[in-house]
């Protein structure tokens, strides 16, 4: 029996929102329970913008993540603010080409993953938040590579089904990332 | 297994009018609850329904008047500063012995307030809103799957007693994404032969009015329309149970409230500690008996809620106040902690209680 509380945060536009779609749409898929919860508002619009998504094996009580398992952090505000909430032997995923500090915390794991940069060199700038969830799939056991592209096909429109294999290309790009 | 898919609470609303039979809606919009207006106008085209964007809240509950009096299934949806622009059109509503489906996603208050859930319409949903003798049939969804699920239901209560049903949410319940089936619902069709439909000379016409100037009819008018709603208190009260069994202390909660507290009480399950819930689903008619019921067996409840303290009046009246309730509350948009929720628990098995 276990209970994932991701919360993934960055600025409106880089796909916060999407990123926890696919994950959420996963844990469907697997059958586990799942709520996803965007914070909105103005701060769609270019403000921080955050994401809480649930994957459990039991019904999900609240669905706010205030206390995150896996903390996705895409900007530096939002590193700040969040790296203190995440338990204890928690996660953290870093894109390091946009926050140049490093952890304070000493009892979680930390991963700092140029995803930006990389999104950008691969010629998919806009796919780092793809490239960080490839990198949850695999340092977090609850989630794993499973399902993947089933997922995916879920959550990429059927009119833009050409961003399909980006969005898994970069989704591999960040599960073989070392 | 029903095929789920991923939707807001939004959405889910808005799919569960369309599969109840709605095919006219009116509205404006306001965050949080502007994904039924959008739903609606991307649907409604394409399956013979009318999607109109009003000039204002005023003018869709107008509407909404209009098209209840010729018999159609018809809907509106807003947020709180947007409902109280409905309200006159409530009463009036109310007064005419119309069905309809009223959608309130609500936001922190008063005024303008914020844009973050809240759950302070509670007594403007509960206890009238717009004036005169009357009651809304209220529906409190805590899921994406009760979002749906109310909605057909709320739809037949209005056409089974004529009356408005009101989904009284929250932006958290609005803007969430959950699992949600739309199989097995079952569409109740009612006859309405008081429907403005055009007599074609072959019958006496029907009036539509809440107007009556005769004191003595109105007063029997408004005692039969209490009768109905005696009935409704009798028959159609609806609330969950959650881990009641043993329970020293109770949560009565609604909506995001009562998520937030199904974490708290297992928090508290976990530290030996015996707590449970009620979560009323009908906010009116409000789930007197079974609170009456647990004041014999608790030794304290807890009113959980995003508002500085509504609904506890209820509680305290459906309980007699044989039991102490206590307040756990936030609001402006801001949500209780279920570590918030716990300590209260706390409070209310230790402390001082007289």
């Amino acid at each position: 029996m276990s209970t994932t509380q991701i919360l993934i945060a960055g600025f409106g536009g880089q796909g916060v929102l999407f990123a926890g779609k696919f994950l959420a749409y996963k844990g469907m898929l697997e059958e586990k329970q799942i709520s996803w919860l965007p914070s909105y508002g103005p701060e769609m619009r270019g403000g921080t913008a955050n994401c809480s998504v649930i994957v459990s094996d039991t019904p999900v009580g609240s669905p706010i993540v205030t206390e995150p398992d896996v903390l996705v952090a895409m900007n530096l505000p939002s590193f700040d603010k969040y790296e203190n909430d995440t338990v204890k032997g928690g996660l953290i995923l870093v894109d390091s080409s946009l926050i140049e500090r490093k952890a304070v915390r000493e009892d979680v794991s930390v991963f700092y993953i140029p995803a930006t940069r990389m999104a950008q060199e691969a010629g998919f700038p806009t796919l780092a938040n793809m490239i960080l969830v490839g990198k949850l799939l695999r340092e977090c056991p609850e989630m794993g590579y499973e399902n993947t592209e089933a997922a995916l096909k879920k959550v990429v429109s059927a009119k833009h089904m050409d961003l399909f294999d980006l969005n898994l290309k970069a989704i591999d790009m960040g599960y073989r990332f070392a | 297994m029903a095929e789920k898919v991923l939707m807001k609470g939004n959405e889910a609303i808005a799919e569960a009018a369309i599969a109840a039979g709605c095919r006219h809606y009116y509205g404006y919009p306001i965050t949080p609850q502007t994904e039924i207006a959008a739903y609606m106008a991307k649907r409604m085209p394409k399956i013979g329904g009318v999607f109109l964007q009003a000039e204002s809240e005023i003018a869709a509950i107008n509407m909404v008047y209009g098209t209840a009096s010729a018999g159609y299934r018809v809907m509106t949806s807003s947020s709180s500063p947007g409902i109280s622009l409905k309200s006159e059109g409530l009463s009036y509503i109310a007064g005419s012995d119309l069905p309809s489906l009223v959608v309130n996603v609500q936001r922190g208050g008063p005024g303008l307030g914020s844009i973050q859930p809240g759950q302070s319409d509670y007594f403007q949903a509960t206890k009238g809103g717009g004036h005169g003798d009357y009651h809304m049939i209220v529906l409190a969804p805590a899921s994406v799957q009760e979002m749906a699920s109310l909605t057909v239901k709320g739809f037949d209560l209005a056409d089974k007693y004529r009356m408005t049903s009101m989904i009284l949410a929250d932006g958290t319940m609005g803007q969430m994404m959950e699992p949600v089936s739309f199989e097995h619902i079952e569409v109740k069709t009612y006859d309405k032969p008081w429907a403005l439909t055009g007599t074609r000379g072959k019958r006496k016409h029907n009036i539509i009015t809440s107007l009556s100037l005769v004191p003595k009819e109105l007063e029997e008018w408004n005692f039969s329309r209490y009768e109905r709603y005696r009935l409704i208190e009798e028959n159609e009260v609806m609330y969950e149970e959650f881990m009641m069994e043993d329970a020293e202390v109770c949560i009565v909660a609604f909506g995001i409230s009562a998520r937030v507290s199904q974490n708290a009480i297992r928090m508290a399950r976990a530290k030996g500690i015996r707590a449970g819930m009620i979560r009323p689903i009908t906010l009116w008619p409000f789930p007197k008996a079974p609170l009456a019921k647990a004041a014999d067996k608790v030794r304290a409840f807890i009113s959980v809620e995003l508002s500085m303290g509504q609904m506890i009046e209820d509680v305290e009246l459906a309980t007699r106040c044989k039991r102490p309730v206590l307040l756990c509350n936030r609001v402006g948009g801001m949500i209780p902690s279920p570590e918030s929720v716990l300590a209260k628990i706390e409070e209310a098995m230790g402390g001082d209680r007289t």
